[in-house]
């Protein structure tokens, strides 16, 4: 019946940080393993993120940080799903992070979390255990 | 019915679903579009087309802009392809579109081609319907690089948008017997390029040629434009408004296309349920397996072959 159902997920990459080789890296990734994957670009706002993901209607979305505003940003996003009723939709994060910061994140509800070195396919195998198409 | 009545209270949350159920194509979107089809026919559908990188979602992402100064709601629906290899896609439209993601008077959607079924016209053609049922003033309809279905969609746009880039040369000549023909309207985008006259006198000697255009009084006009500089965006939109009063103004014409758009409407949806139906059907029986055999073999031509599995299915189905 739901053979035609897709994976949808949102790659963004939210506050002032130019760097996005590796949202594109995962993108181009994701593509791959026959997911539809919607870029949205740099400089996104957390409220723009979400409203981004409800519009597109994703199951997932990858937030990548790399410039050290992830403990503001990452939780902003889950605030903000929830506050929308949208918190069905996972929320990721990749880049560079301080260990210490990433229990932190998971209690704030970033479901995971990717750290440099990761290898892409241990990756890919997270998002089908853990991400289902309308969450089916 | 429930959803049908949030769809047209323009509910966010229920159009991304329901679009997304469309392009699932899953059996209950169906029934809701039932219900909604008699609130449509109200947004105006604006298609644009154009090969890949001459400046569609930029240009689409300014005409937002003037259209919402305007004070008009806008959809729009942004279509990148899919992998013929993963069945994945990159949908990066948006990105271009960003800005407008806060506005409540705009709604962007990404959409991948997805299989060979005629699912990108299908389910565009849908949610379009949709867009229109939530109370959108226009939809945006952007479609993938040039091809054989942007042709199909032009069909379901009240103007088509055809974006050009100077010094296509050979491209130009290549797009000649197919989308060219069906623009309303050229733009030549990027117009600070070298060659931009050229490319004009080119679409202009081809729309001369074509006399059949000029019988229902329209002549597609050439526009140039430079979209990221917003440049030649407000004389676009006039034109366009220009070509929706020449629309409406003519009563004769106006049944004509209506005509047209259903009757393609409909041909293409018994299409897709035939195939979907009747195709699948054969394709997952074990004849049509043996028949690809018998025809490798050279025991069978495959025009016996395909005959004989159509009547024998058309049989069957009538019994």
């Amino acid at each position: 019946m739901n053979k035609e159902r897709r994976v949808r997920i949102l790659v963004a990459k939210p506050g002032l940080d130019g760097h996005d080789r590796g949202a594109r890296i995962i993108a181009r990734t994701y593509r791959d393993a026959g997911f539809e994957v919607v870029y949205s670009g740099l400089h996104q706002t957390p409220e723009e993120v979400v409203q981004a993901a409800i519009q597109e209607d994703v199951d997932m979305i990858g937030l990548s940080s790399l410039a050290g505003a992830h403990m503001y940003l990452l939780p902003r996003v889950v605030e903000l799903l929830r506050e929308k009723n949208a918190d069905d939709i996972v929320v990721c994060g990749g880049g560079i992070f301080p260990e210490e910061d990433i229990p932190k994140l998971k209690d704030a509800g970033v479901k995971e979390i990717f750290t440099p070195g990761t290898p892409l396919t241990e990756i890919v195998a997270w998002v089908v255990k853990n991400v289902s198409p309308r969450g089916l | 019915m429930e959803i049908a009545e949030k769809i047209k209270t323009g509910d966010i949350r229920a159009v991304a679903r329901l679009i997304r159920d469309i392009d699932d194509n899953i059996s209950d979107a169906r029934e809701v579009l039932k219900d909604l089809y008699s609130s449509t026919g109200n947004a105006y559908v604006i298609g644009v087309t154009g090969a890949p990188g001459v400046g569609k979602s930029t240009l689409v992402d300014q005409m937002v802009n003037h259209l919402r100064k305007a004070g008009k709601t806008v959809g729009v629906l942004a279509v990148d392809p899919t992998s013929p290899f993963s069945g994945g896609a990159i949908l990066g439209d948006r990105v271009r579109m960003q800005r407008h993601s806060m506005d409540e008077g705009v709604f962007i959607r990404s959409m991948a081609t997805r299989g060979s079924f005629g699912g990108l016209t299908q389910s565009t053609r849908s949610a379009i319907d949709v867009l229109d049922a939530m109370g959108k003033d226009y939809v945006i309809v952007e479609t993938v690089g040039v091809g054989q279905d942007e042709v199909d969609i032009v069909r379901s746009s009240d103007t088509t948008l055809i974006v050009l880039i100077p010094g296509m040369g050979d491209d130009v000549q290549a797009l000649k017997a197919g989308i060219l023909e069906v623009g309303d309207i050229f733009l030549i985008n990027k117009s600070d390029r070298e060659g931009v006259d050229k490319t004009v006198s080119d679409i202009r000697l081809m729309i001369e040629m074509d006399e059949k255009r000029y019988k229902d009084g329209w002549k597609p006009p050439i526009l140039t434009a430079q979209a990221v500089f917003d440049k030649g965006i407000k004389e676009l939109l006039d034109e366009i408004e220009k070509h929706r009063l020449h629309l409406s103004s003519n009563k004769g014409m106006v049944s004509t296309l209506k005509y047209e758009k259903t009757k393609n409407d409909l041909y293409e949806m018994i299409k897709d349920k035939i195939v979907k139906e009747i195709l699948n059907d054969i394709v997952n029986s074990g004849e049509f397996e043996d028949a690809i055999r018998s025809i490798i073999d050279k025991k069978i031509d495959p025009y016996t072959a395909c005959d004989k599995i159509v009547s024998a299915k058309l049989k069957s189905n009538i019994q």
